[in-house]
């Protein structure tokens, strides 16, 4: 077996996991004390998931931004264009029918 | 102790359901039987159930699909039965049973025919086409196999103990919810659907990174054939879409076993999100299965045309375009939902878009035929029956592309018809025309080519007979999933499509009249050259079957149709001057293994049985760091037994060609 280089080394992994358990834990954490008020606790659980997403390519997936092969940048590029039309497509069609059914 | 699992669970509630389950407990002990009589037993376990050999793993598959086919089938002519004498009565079913009769029908036939049935198809035939040794990852493969008949197994379970959904395959809140539906049936399909679903995604990981980086020297990605093509876009999108359905399923688990509130009124849930998360799933799912198929179409009408496939890039791109456009179109599954015009309207229109490749691959295909000298073996019929049929199908998704048709013919018998002439056509048609043309190459012998013809035949005709009349009573406003109804007009309409439905049966039967008939005949049909259709790519070089390594040595290939490019130049039986150890993974039995603990884990979820969930959760997470704490998942198969079975398969060729000649 091909054994991790010393930057991929047990570190970076650990540094990755406590990343991720501390970016988990802040939305439970908002989410279980009303801290905030919802649209503010939306807001939090949005931009936690938006790091926890980077912290995922960073550590356990060895992605960076100065030294990315092609395909790794395609891959990355069509992951984009996906989420951006799952994820903007049902804020559209929620939104839009939130709209219709409330007003 | 036992959660809500008590003895009432057993399905003494009606005859034909204790029927049901007599059937399926009577069928399993029969083949317990059937393999200790035969004393196969420790056989089954070292050379199948725990390999993780690719050809073995896509046989397994295929064996899978053919039996939920046969209980997705069973479900389909009872439906048709009791729809042709509901008139005014009750028919022979009653409503809860017919229900749960339509929800297992339609999720068999997606979950656990047509997927199983595709990904073993490319199982065995994508790394033998890209001149490969296996999979990229062979462990996952077996896990992902066994994770699928989990899958199965907890949908086949519902007939024995407890109730299966009623809520239909797509299963919509609020009906699914548990204040509308406490029991156990859609627990039984959220569960299903979870386990398979990983399993999928984990299929559709594995066969990107197999198409990309283990193809032979020389093969670049426009040397790829139609069928690798396909297999790869399909996969790229079971990677993506999958986990959607997972996080649709699974919030809906967490709303019905943790009292959560993501799909129902209360509590600023919403439950026509669940809907849009299903479909943004659903619609990739369609062309996940529609794809490979159209791959399989390629290669038998290049084949038995004897013709270059015509237009080959416009293919490729076709088939990148409808993979991209796929994600865009899901809303036309909810159309009625209530958004406004802007928004139907735009997937009105990208709808109409995604039916622009797929006209562009039937003339792929007709011009291929066009001057070609076209051998009508069955996998050659399917495909023409296929075209045929399949623009019809295409047709009228158009029709119910326009927002405003769609609201008219929503959720009647003209939905059923559009869909199902879009998937026995266009998936079933094509993975039967892969079956009885890959077939040779999985076993070493050929299937019947008579029996072949006349299943056609039965299901082409019986297709027709069952769902031309859907589209009809769908004009008349007859709603889908009906278990009786009052309007005399629809009567003889229904007992037409009940027809079909039989005719259909002889297709069946004569497929299993097909498969015995082949394996009686098997030493007269053996394929000893490993090429009976004189085909044109690379799964054709090697051995019917080829052996555990495929290759000897890897092919080097220089044109897109790799073997016939070794014919023309006179290599194809060139043997090098001495071989090499080969390297190949070990079997293991972790994959059964962890597909017993997950489906346990699934019946312990189902039923509330709190500590077998949790043992069962560790058992699955302790296999699975002890396998990836193996180092030693390898075995080496020397250069000497290499040249030994090499020998082998060249002196039966010299003495094929000797009687030949």
């Amino acid at each position: 077996m091909e054994h991790p280089n010393s930057e991929h080394g047990l570190r970076s992994y650990l540094i990755g996991f406590v990343l991720a358990v501390v970016l988990t834990a802040i939305p439970f954490y908002v989410v279980i004390t009303h801290a905030l008020p919802p649209g503010r606790t939306l807001l939090v659980i949005g931009i936690a998931a938006v790091l926890q997403i980077l912290v995922h390519l960073r550590f356990f997936l060895h992605l960076n931004f100065t030294s990315t092969p092609k395909e790794n940048l395609l891959a990355i590029v069509f992951t984009a264009v996906l989420i951006f039309i799952m994820v903007g497509g049902s804020f559209w069609i929620m939104f839009d029918l939130h709209q219709r059914m409330a007003i | 102790m036992f959660g809500r699992l008590t003895i009432e669970a057993l399905p003494l509630y009606s005859a034909i359901a204790a029927g049901g389950a007599a059937v399926t407990v009577g069928g399993a002990l029969l083949v317990a039987i059937v393999i200790t009589w035969l004393g196969a037993w420790r056989y089954l376990w070292t050379d199948w159930l725990t390999s993780v050999d690719h050809k073995r793993i896509g046989v397994m598959y295929i064996v899978l699909a053919l039996i939920m086919l046969l209980r997705g089938f069973v479900d389909a002519i009872m439906m048709r039965a009791q729809q042709a004498m509901a008139l005014n009565s009750g028919g022979y079913l009653p409503p809860e049973h017919f229900d749960q009769i339509f929800s297992s029908h339609g999720t068999i036939m997606i979950f656990f025919m047509a997927m199983p049935f595709m990904t073993g198809l490319i199982n065995i035939i994508v790394p033998l086409q890209i001149g490969t040794r296996d999979v990229a990852f062979p462990f996952l493969n077996s896990l992902s196999l066994w994770l699928t008949a989990s899958g199965a197994g907890l949908v086949m379970l519902s007939l024995v103990i407890g109730k299966f959904s009623t809520a239909g395959w797509t299963g919509y809140p609020p009906y699914s919810g548990v204040e509308a539906n406490p029991g156990v049936g859609v627990d039984y399909w959220i569960w299903a659907i979870l386990i398979s679903g990983v399993g999928s995604t984990l299929s559709g990981i594995n066969f990107i990174v197999t198409i990309l980086k283990r193809r032979a020297p020389g093969m670049t990605l426009m040397r790829m054939t139609p069928f690798v093509w396909t297999a790869l876009c399909a996969s790229v999108l079971m990677a993506f879409a999958f986990p959607a359905l997972t996080v649709a399923c699974g919030l809906l688990a967490l709303d019905r076993t943790f009292g959560m509130h993501f799909f129902t009124n209360a509590h600023g849930g919403n439950m026509m999100n669940y809907p849009n998360l299903f479909w943004i799933w659903g619609h990739p799912e369609v062309y996940i299965l529609i794809l490979p198929a159209f791959g399989i179409f390629s290669e038998v009408v290049s084949t038995f045309s004897r013709k270059r496939l015509f237009g080959y890039e416009s293919l490729v791109y076709a088939t990148a375009a409808i993979a991209i456009l796929s994600f865009t179109v899901w809303l036309h599954h909810f159309f009625t939902m209530g958004s406004s015009a802007n928004v139907n309207a735009f997937f009105g229109i990208t709808t109409m878009i995604i039916a622009v490749p797929t006209g562009v691959k039937v003339f792929n295909w007709l011009l291929t035929m066009y001057r070609g000298r076209i051998d009508f073996h069955p996998s050659m019929m399917w495909t023409i029956g296929f075209m045929v049929t399949f623009v019809i199908g295409g047709m009228t998704g158009v029709l119910l592309a326009i927002p405003s048709a769609d609201f008219l013919m929503h959720n009647t018998t003209f939905l059923v018809a559009h869909f199902h002439n879009m998937i026995i056509p266009g998936v079933l048609f094509g993975y039967l025309a892969g079956y009885m043309y890959w077939f040779p190459k999985a076993f070493g012998f050929a299937l019947d080519r008579k029996w072949g013809l006349a299943s056609f035949w039965c299901w082409m005709i019986g297709f027709y007979l069952a769902f031309m009349p859907l589209y009809l009573l769908g004009f008349k406003g007859m709603p889908r999933r009906m278990e009786q109804y009052n309007d005399p007009s629809w009567q003889p309409y229904l007992m037409v499509a009940a027809s079909g439905a039989f005719v259909v049966l002889l297709g069946i039967a004569a497929m299993v009249m097909q498969l015995y008939v082949s394996v009686r005949d098997r030493k007269k049909t053996a394929d000893v050259t490993g090429d009976p259709f004189d085909g044109r790519t690379l799964e054709w070089a090697t051995s019917s079957p080829p052996p555990a390594y495929n290759f000897a040595v890897l092919p080097e290939v220089r044109d897109r149709e790799a073997f016939l490019d070794m014919k023309e130049r006179g290599v194809e039986r060139q043997r090098p001057a001495a071989y090499e150890d080969i390297h190949m993974p070990r079997n293991s039995m972790v994959g059964v293994a962890m597909g017993a603990f997950a489906f346990a884990f699934g019946f312990a979820m189902i039923w509330h049985i709190w500590w077998l969930a949790a043992a069962c959760g560790l058992a699955m997470w302790v296999a699975m760091i002890a396998r990836s704490s193996d180092d030693d998942a390898e075995f080496r198969i020397s250069a000497a037994e290499v040249k030994q079975i090499e020998d082998a398969r060249f002196r039966a060729l010299g003495s094929q060609a000797g009687r030949r000649a």
